[in-house]
């Protein structure tokens, strides 16, 4: 959070220096305080009666009411500045992706018809705006160098706008607790520059690339006549199911399993053959394929750029 | 003439035996018997977190799966709250605060005892949960639709909804005891501007509890009732909504925030007049912060759902009642250090507690306070930073005072002083190893750590905090465990306490340590708000009749007293000995059992034996009920 790559989130970190600084301050009052009493306390003789402290009321009446009330009320408006900031809405032109959480993955939709999971492209230096819903439990969308977080409630569907300033690969994670693979629900924003942001995007809205080796061509058959196609869609092929996320350009993303694995061909065919060993308690179910089978469901995916 | 206390003795004595065992209604072996098994309890939550620290030791480990770490961690919220604070603070509530305002017992001694066993039976229900490796994990504040039927289908969270019904009977049927006997058997003389800054702590507790733990018993209700017999109160597909749970929820989670730290404001309140040697100052200003702070606790809910996505207005409602709530709390908290200041500080291993626990509860209701900012709020909920914060305000907060309320009282329970050097190491064990392992929390949370996760990846830079954090809780572990040792080593080997070991202000300091079963040889007439430092009568352990005292020697009763005035009004015949309360506490446990298993016909033993026993309970006897 501290880290800001954006304007939603910028305003947040001035709002927390801030408060930083007068908590400080208040800390160091009571410190001093107790300080004081302390040294004090040395130097007073136990016969002695202790002298009056008729200072004490006005003192808990002025620091704590009339000192401690304004730097309140100035807290609580810059706050309010900072939330209608962040709450405004964004301008009709922006681009609207729309995230949809799964036990325990997330799916990005794009007004082109592209359709990606878990990494969420955006262009820099504009307003994105993010429409949220879930498809089970409560979620929470979490870009902490992005700006605020927003959760995905059932029957209900939020929306929140972020913006990177510059490209970058924003960590984000699930905030609300979601059952076992909670700690695993992970998803990157990918901020591109405009340019090379809409090549992705058109490229990401066109079907599979056809396979080409022997092998992926193996691959691609037992893909579709196996479980995976319930599961799973590929645009361009009958596999059209929405339960898992859309592979049909698997191979543009770093990261599977809501990054969990790396997207390389070692990390897929053991998550193909034992998706449980990987993440325990993920909805996919272990593959009844041959090593050789799975081998070739992988270099089928793994040309799906 | 037969002596005052022969026939004191005669009246209010227990015999020995398992009868008496467990038919005891007296106040202060009820009390202790909270706070043994609230410890109890402690270890367990403490052992808890040990496991939950030990996975997140390092990145990507696999000590824990998550199954098993979703329980966990959800238990060790549920026994940290339900079964160590909440019940430890009612058993300092119980074993001081009739000797405080000067009575022989609390108001409704049997309900007292009840409230034990219900307390006792409801931990005995959570935890059996561990033995049949099912329990609750969804997490104590169990969202819907996570915690519903259809995603956690096991009976894990029927042990928590069951649970924390069971539970509440016990704190409600507690907090009405509490309120009673502070508004109506005070001594005489002990007018409302003299009570004891304790029960006053005790007082804004327990009335909090009235209005909060229903809210808890309703949304568990409604929840079990969703998952036994298809109810569709939060089902959005049916036209419930999820966000009902929330609020619900959360109308006694906030609430129950105060209901824990409240009385251990009170026992800060009580050590330090008697360490710095001087009356608290502003008295009425820490009354009136505490009731305040009771009252509006009910209106800042909803700022642990302002990532819900509700209409910004209502957020800015609670964002200012959440801003508000500071304002009582400082003052309360400047009146400690105005106190600490001006006075003339004795530094024991009590008050070392105390002014750790002001250092630690400033920092968590100043990180508290950054929460009333809605955007901050939305970018740190629900990420470790509040998990620093509420372990800094609950844990810390509650614990520190806990502590020092150990060492304070302690030798007023057993007659015995702590050992003083091994009291001082136990502090600065904890207070260190608390910092270090709940501070970086709050810098792992800034760097983007979410809450509840069973593990993390590594190369994120809170490999390190993380480790820290650890080792900082295991060096706590150790401070709280000299602190037992030293309680249970002292109880027998201690030096004699003797009435008043510490010099304190309030009546307790007024009788032997431990004080006898009638607690008071004569009922003291009261003439200040500092009775044992002004009236040299009480001193000695007693208030003789010439004095104002009340022998009250001639039947088993106390003295009621007029709300504000504390004038005498009527003597309250009080019960004896009663095994009703156990076999309530018995029958309510099966009953609880049979609703957990589906067996209806454990259900209908149960519900019937519990009757049976309320029948027994209230059958009337004679003309004052007592036995």
């Amino acid at each position: 959070m501290i880290d800001a790559r954006g304007p939603a989130e910028h305003g947040i970190v001035s709002l927390w220096w801030l408060m930083l600084v007068l908590a400080c301050a208040v800390f160091l009052l009571v410190c001093v305080m107790i300080a004081g009493g302390l040294i004090r306390s040395r130097h007073l003789s136990p016969d002695e009666p202790l002298p009056e402290a008729s200072w004490g009321g006005p003192f808990i009446a002025i620091v704590g009411v009339a000192i401690t009330g304004p730097i309140l009320v100035f807290v609580f408006v810059l706050s309010l500045r900072v939330l209608r900031a962040d709450a405004a809405s964004t301008p009709k032109s922006a681009l609207s992706v729309h995230v949809t959480g799964h036990d325990w993955w997330w799916q990005a939709r794009y007004p082109n018809g592209a359709q990606t999971a878990n990494e969420i492209h955006i262009p820099t230096g504009q307003r994105v705006r993010i429409v949220l819903d879930t498809v089970d439990v409560i979620h929470s969308f979490w870009v902490p160098q992005l700006g605020p977080k927003t959760d995905l409630i059932p029957g209900k569907r939020n929306s929140m706008w972020i913006e990177a300033a510059s490209p970058g690969r924003y960590r984000g994670q699930c905030a609300e607790f979601c059952g076992f693979q909670h700690a695993h629900m992970i998803f990157y924003v990918i901020a591109d520059r405009p340019g090379a942001f809409r090549t992705w995007e058109r490229n990401e809205a066109r079907p599979l690339m056809q396979p080409t080796s022997a092998i992926a061509k193996r691959g691609e058959q037992i893909f579709l006549s196996t479980t995976c196609a319930q599961c799973h869609a590929i645009r361009g092929t009958p596999a059209d199911a929405t339960v898992g996320p859309d592979l049909t350009h698997l191979a543009g993303r770093r990261t599977i399993a809501a990054g969990t694995l790396q997207n390389d061909p070692g990390d897929l065919s053991d998550w193909i053959r034992d998706p449980q060993a990987e993440k325990q308690g993920a909805l996919m179910p272990s593959a009844p394929l041959s090593q050789t089978d799975i081998d070739a469901v992988v270099a089928f995916l793994e040309g799906l750029h | 003439m037969v002596d005052v206390a022969e026939r004191l003795e005669e009246l209010w004595a227990e015999k020995p035996g398992l009868a008496d065992f467990i038919g005891t209604v007296d106040h202060k072996r009820i009390g202790k018997r909270y706070l043994y098994t609230a410890i109890f309890f402690f270890v367990v939550g403490g052992l808890e977190a040990s496991l939950i620290r030990l996975q997140l030791s390092h990145a990507n480990l696999h000590f824990l799966n998550p199954e098993l770490y979703d329980q966990i961690f959800t238990m060790h919220a549920l026994t940290m709250i339900f079964l160590f604070v909440i019940p430890a603070l009612s058993g300092f509530g119980n074993f001081v605060v009739p000797l405080q305002v000067g009575a022989r017992d609390m108001a409704f001694p049997r309900l007292n005892a009840f409230g034990y066993w219900i307390f006792l039976m409801a931990g005995i229900f959570m935890s059996s949960a561990f033995i049949v490796g099912r329990a609750p994990d969804a997490g104590w504040f169990s969202y819907v639709p996570l915690s519903n039927a259809h995603f956690t289908p096991g009976v894990n969270t029927d042990f928590y909804t069951l649970g924390v019904i069971f539970i509440s009977i016990s704190s409600t049927a507690g907090a009405i005891n509490f309120i009673v006997t502070i508004a109506k058997m005070r001594a005489p003389g002990m007018s409302i501007n003299r009570i004891p800054l304790f029960c006053w702590g005790e007082l804004a507790m327990a009335i909090s509890s009235v209005f909060a733990f229903p809210a808890l018993t309703l949304a568990a209700l409604m929840l079990e009732l969703e998952r036994r017999l298809g109810f569709h109160f939060f089902d959005i597909g049916k036209g419930g909504d999820p966000i009902l749970w929330q609020h619900l929820f959360w109308i006694f989670g906030h609430p129950v925030v105060y209901i824990i730290i409240l009385p251990a404001l009170g026992i800060t309140a009580s050590v330090i007049p008697t360490f710095a040697r001087r009356a608290m100052i502003g008295y009425a200003w820490v009354v009136l912060g505490e009731m305040a702070v009771a009252l509006l606790g009910f209106g800042v809910w909803v700022h642990h759902m302002f990532s819900v996505g509700l209409p910004a207005i209502s957020l800015s409602m609670i964002s200012i009642t959440s801003f508000v709530i500071t304002i009582p709390s400082g003052i309360v908290v400047l009146a400690w250090i105005a106190t600490i200041f001006s006075g003339r500080i004795i530094r024991k291993t009590p008050m070392l507690f105390i002014l750790g626990f002001i250092l630690i509860f400033v920092i968590g209701g100043l990180s508290g306070v950054m929460f009333a900012a809605i955007p901050f709020d939305q970018a740190t909920t629900d990420s470790y930073f509040v998990v620093a914060h509420f372990h800094y305000v609950m844990a810390g907060g509650a614990m520190f005072p806990i502590f020092a309320g150990i060492y304070y009282w302690g030798p007023k329970m057993t007659g015995r002083v702590l050992n003083e050097f091994w009291g001082k190491v136990s502090f600065w064990i904890m207070f260190v190893g608390f910092n270090v392992g709940f501070f970086p929390m709050h810098i792992t949370g800034l760097m983007g750590e979410p809450r509840r996760v069973y593990t993390y990846q590594p190369g994120l830079g809170w490999d390190v905090w993380n480790m820290i954090e650890t080792i900082g809780v295991f060096i706590f572990s150790v401070g709280a465990l000299i602190t037992l040792i030293n309680w249970w080593w002292s109880a027998k080997h201690g030096e004699l306490a003797g009435n008043d070991p510490f010099g304190g202000e309030t009546l307790e300091w007024g009788t032997t340590s431990p004080p006898p079963h009638y607690n008071f040889e004569h009922i003291p007439t009261i003439r200040s708000r500092h009775p044992v430092w002004d009236q040299p009568e009480l001193r000695g352990g007693d208030q003789p009749i010439e004095a104002g005292g009340r022998a009250l020697d001639d039947a088993h009763v106390t003295l009621s007293t007029s709300l504000l005035d504390a004038r005498p009004q009527a003597l309250i015949h009080m019960p004896h000995e009663s095994g009703y309360p156990f076999a309530l506490s018995m029958s309510l446990l099966v009953f609880f059992f049979g609703l957990l298993s589906g067996f209806l016909v454990v259900v209908g033993v149960g519900g019937l034996f519990a009757a049976a026993s309320v029948v027994g309970w209230l059958w009337p006897r004679g003309q004052t009920q007592e036995t």
